[in-house]
């Protein structure tokens, strides 16, 4: 079976791009590229990751700076293409600025930021993200950030549901959505979303933080394992 | 600034002694200028100079075990780990800019720390930090409290560094002056370590990084005095961080000391670009010629003496190979980072800095620095007064309580509880090593691609050395390397951060030397070195010093990923053993804190041989797995200990049945703070085993009874349900937080 290839685009800033490499390489097997944010080949990447980490610091505003990289209009061609993107944290902030998916990102509920195991439910499974997650429809993923809740209009939300392109939800083990298992005031509890095409995904959630059963869970590999399976079956 | 002119009263002014200024004037064979004058103020300041305590901190063994580079040598120490592999770790304070401005001066002491490490070559993986605030019933420590974790959390998430551990302490003793401890650790490849150095005639000196601003100047100078009402004014001394820009300098770095370009390579911290010059001149036993036009400025009329001591952020001096320049040049460009070559490497130990056409100060490298030419004093000590009355204490006075209710509010105490709070304000996992988290006895970090990881922690109980400097400072290394021996992990080395008052002062040096005297002894015994640290004095607040407190930093090896061991019960029906003896000591415990509200008695003792057989045998027995979970007995007593074990795995609490000898009082054997002892849980199948090696070892054990239920009950007297107890823990400084 060929290999999917994964391009991690470096931004000044980014601070999980190589643990986003290392997962997809070391522990998952996939080849994988780092692109840098001033180049504009995406050397033949099959799904592009952004990576989560502070870029340009996010002194601005989250995302807002580094969508002007060079890399990004190559990012936004290819996704218009049908390309898979997968934003990461701040790569999900990325994609909001960059318009490729909708809503804008507040800062978090209780003003700090939070790193911690969350509960996410698994809100759609037609996706390339979600279609093969062997039958788990929860998943335990930690978030680490201060501006992660999730905000848009009604109209935007009412679409989302329409047109089933929010794939996770914060909930509890069981799968139950309720405040106490929103870490960050997201509305709808929203914790990753697709666009209308379903090939761009933005998720607030690590899933490159555990994808080693040395760190004791594995429940991000099946996300980046259901991309793979459908890029290449 | 306008440069002023130069007389002893404006030395005095700088800190200088009338007897500093004589030597100063000797050594330049003339007067110092303004901008000399500012030099040797700074590099002779306490901070800088170490000039009061480093003739006792070299009586601390600075070399043995795994050490490659020892204290002082580098900018961090340097332990082996095999696979080609070395860590390199330190801890520092940044006490007095935190007490005036605690967002800023704690996320630059964090910054300052990181610089250290990877300066050398290591990339950053853990951000430890030891934290000291005054009462949390206090409005005032509630904003420092605040404001110095958001200030850790912010940059070190931003940097990219998992925070993982630490303590966080809330006594009277720190109210206006918060101790802020930052430590950190790298890995660097044993043929990558880069050196502070300068030499070689006619290479290049580069400044890189940021660029300078008035910002810091004289922070040096500010933390070598007491923090008073004056203190406030000094807010401009505090520097500014930028974290982002800090990891650019962290990636720009590690690349050129790849590319094998350069000679040598120091942070600037305190003291900015004079305390860097001096330093690598005097290391690599050569001058250097500077022009200060080309340093990157922020600002515009600054003047020659504000460039050289400006102590701004995220900035390094290279020592650059003469026509590696422009290589240097291409990697800070890519990432977007000044980087100018200021000057070059003379043969004459001169430091000659030039500044709009004009010799600005010619100095001698050596005689500005610690090991060279900067004073050292031994201070005067005396025996403080306190101590006879404290530790004369009659606790047996003390009249008895109901324990169900004393046992709740020790353990609702903030110095006990949870400090979650805190933890989940900071990246604890980015990089993906981090096996375990904080909240246990030790962080375990993953060494990537290896089936080895490390242990570390820090730990300290001022109080403990308040009452007995010596036994107390000897109590925070035996703490440090039980923890670290919990998780499974070989004690390797120590950083040490040394909190101390004013050491004009007799009685606070008699505490600096008695707890100098107690690590050593600890140390050498445990063939855990010191690596490096720092030393903190001027402590003080209007009323007195501050607790004693020499933080201890220790990081161990785990030698394989099976060993590492928890804290937390696992399941039903395992025997929970308690290992080492009680000693019914409360002098100085919480108990008698919170409620007698008392700070007296004598310090627990500890028995350095038997803290040593327990380490031996608990790694025996986590190597043979009889064990399934170890936590040690600290604050708070053996049954804030079994609490903790019942509860500190929030997802699944799980109880247990337990029966405690009482030897003279109740509630003096569950409060007691007897040192070595520690709480494991065996399964049923291992107790034959367990116990023979307990007795080959000649270590006291007791089956205390056993994992189970969904409450702890005590002596088959006290039950507390763990809904309650995990409540109290894991919410208590929320509640008061968020008030």
């Amino acid at each position: 079976m060929k290999k999917p290839k994964f391009g991690v685009v470096v931004f000044p800033g980014s601070n999980c791009d190589y643990d986003a490499y290392y997962s997809l390489k070391k522990v998952l097997g996939y080849d994988v590229s780092f692109l840098w944010h001033k180049d504009t080949d995406l050397q033949n990447s099959d799904a592009i990751i952004l990576p989560g980490g502070f870029s340009y610091g996010d002194y601005l505003r989250t995302g807002a700076i580094a969508r002007f990289s060079p890399i990004m209009e190559k990012v936004v061609a290819f996704a218009e293409n049908g390309g898979v993107v997968i934003g990461i944290c701040n790569g999900f902030q990325i994609l909001l600025e960059a318009g490729l998916l909708p809503g804008v990102m507040l800062k978090n509920k209780s003003l700090k930021f939070v790193c911690k195991d969350v509960y996410l439910k698994v809100e759609s499974d037609k996706s390339i993200f979600t279609n093969t997650l062997e039958n788990k429809n929860v998943l335990r993923i930690p978030v680490a950030h201060g501006d992660g809740n999730y905000f848009a209009d009604e109209a935007t939300l009412n679409s989302l549901t329409e047109n089933d392109q929010i794939i996770f939800k914060y909930s509890d083990e069981n799968g139950v959505e309720h405040e106490e298992a929103n870490p960050n005031g997201s509305l709808l509890n929203i914790a990753g979303i697709v666009n209308t095409k379903r090939n761009v995904l933005g998720m607030m959630p690590h899933p490159e933080r555990c994808c080693s059963g040395i760190l004791g869970n594995t429940d991000g590999a099946l996300i980046f394992n259901s991309v793979a399976k459908s890029l290449f079956n | 600034m306008k440069e002023k002119i130069v007389t002893l009263e404006l030395a005095r002014e700088h800190g200088l002694t009338d007897e500093e200024f004589e030597k100063i004037k000797k050594i330049l064979g003339r007067d110092p200028n303004f901008t000399e004058l500012g030099i040797f103020s700074v590099m002779w300041s306490e901070h800088c100079s170490y000039k009061n305590s480093i003739a006792l901190i070299k009586t601390l063994p600075r070399n043995g075990g795994r050490l490659l580079v020892g204290a002082g040598e580098e900018n961090a120490g340097l332990v082996d780990i095999g696979d080609g592999l070395a860590v390199a770790f330190k801890i520092e304070s940044h006490n007095h800019p935190s007490a005036v401005e605690p967002y800023q001066g704690a996320a630059t002491g964090v910054g300052g720390i990181l610089r250290d490490i990877f300066t050398m070559g290591a990339r950053p993986i853990a951000s430890l930090n030891s934290l000291r605030f005054g009462s949390l019933e206090s409005a005032h420590t509630r904003f420092l409290f605040e404001l110095v974790v958001k200030g850790i959390g912010d940059y070190g998430n931003c940097f990219g560094v998992p925070t993982v551990a630490g303590e966080v302490y809330f006594d009277e003793s720190y109210q206006t002056n918060p101790l802020v401890n930052a430590m950190a650790v790298g890995i660097v490849k044993t043929d990558q370590v880069a050196s502070a150095t300068a030499k070689g005639v006619g290479n290049s000196i580069m400044i890189v990084g940021s660029s300078t601003g008035r910002d810091g100047i004289h922070g040096a100078t500010f933390a070598s005095e007491e923090i008073s009402e004056k203190s406030e004014s000094k807010r401009p001394s505090v520097q500014v961080g930028d974290p982002f820009t800090e990891k650019l300098l962290l990636e720009a770095t590690l690349e050129i000391i790849k590319g094998g370009w350069l000679i040598g390579i120091q942070d600037m911290g305190a003291a900015g670009i004079i305390c860097s010059t001096s330093e690598m001149s005097a290391k690599g036993e050569s001058g250097m010629k500077i022009n200060l036009d080309k340093v990157p400025l922020r600002e515009s009329g600054m003047i020659a003496y504000e460039i050289m001591l400006s102590e701004s952020q995220e900035r390094m001096l290279c020592c650059v190979k003469k026509g590696c320049e422009d290589k240097v040049k291409e990697v800070f460009e890519k990432w977007d980072l000044h980087c100018e070559i200021i000057g070059e490497v003379t043969d004459d130990g001169m430091l000659e800095i030039s500044y709009q056409g004009e010799l600005k100060a010619k100095v001698p490298a050596y005689d500005l620095v610690l090991g060279g030419g900067a004073p050292v004093y031994k201070r005067e000590t005396k025996r403080p007064e306190y101590l006879d009355k404290k530790n004369n204490f009659d606790v047996n006075k003390l009249p008895e309580v109901d324990i169900y209710n004393a046992f709740i509010k020790v353990f609702s105490s903030p110095n006990i509880t949870s400090k979650k709070w805190v933890y989940e304000q900071y990246d604890s996992m980015v990089r993906t090593n981090t096996i375990v988290g904080p909240g246990c006895d030790a962080a375990v970090i993953h060494i990537k691609d290896t089936n080895k990881a490390l242990a570390m922690k820090t730990d300290c109980n001022g109080r403990f050395v308040y009452l007995g400097p010596k036994e107390g400072a000897k109590i925070a290394v035996a703490e440090s390397a039980r923890n670290i021996v919990c998780s499974g992990g070989v004690p390797l080395a120590i950083t040490n951060c040394l909190n101390f008052g004013n050491p004009y002062k007799p009685e606070n040096f008699w505490q600096f030397t008695e707890a100098i005297e107690g690590m050593g002894e600890a140390c050498r015994f445990f063939d855990t070195p010191v690596t490096g640290g720092n030393v903190s004095f001027y402590n003080e607040s209007p009323d007195a010093a501050v607790y004693p407190t020499p933080t201890i930093g220790m990081v161990g090896l785990i030698e394989n990923l099976e060993n590492i061991t928890t804290s937390f019960f696992k399941n039903e029906g395992d025997l929970v053993y308690v290992i080492g003896e009680d000693f019914e000591e409360i002098g100085g415990s919480e108990f008698l804190k919170v409620i007698h509200n008392e700070v007296a008695g004598a310090p627990p003792k500890i028995d350095l041989q038997a803290e040593k057989n327990l380490h031996k045998f608990l790694l025996e027995t986590i190597n043979g797995k009889l064990i399934k979970s170890a936590h040690d007995v600290s604050e708070g007593g053996i049954v804030a200990a079994l609490a903790e074990c019942c509860i500190i795995d929030e997802k699944t609490l799980i109880g247990a049945d337990i029966t405690l000898p009482i030897k003279t009082r109740e509630d003096f054997s569950l409060f007691s703070e007897s040192q070595s002892r520690v709480i494991v849980s065996v399964s049923p199948a291992d107790k034959d085993k367990f116990e023979a090696a307990a007795l080959a070892n000649k270590i006291p054990v007791l089956n205390a009874g056993r994992v189970g239920g969904s409450d702890l009950t005590i002596n088959k007297r006290y039950s507390f349900s763990l809904e309650k107890l995990a409540d109290v823990y894991f919410n208590t400084i929320s509640r008061i937080m968020n008030g």
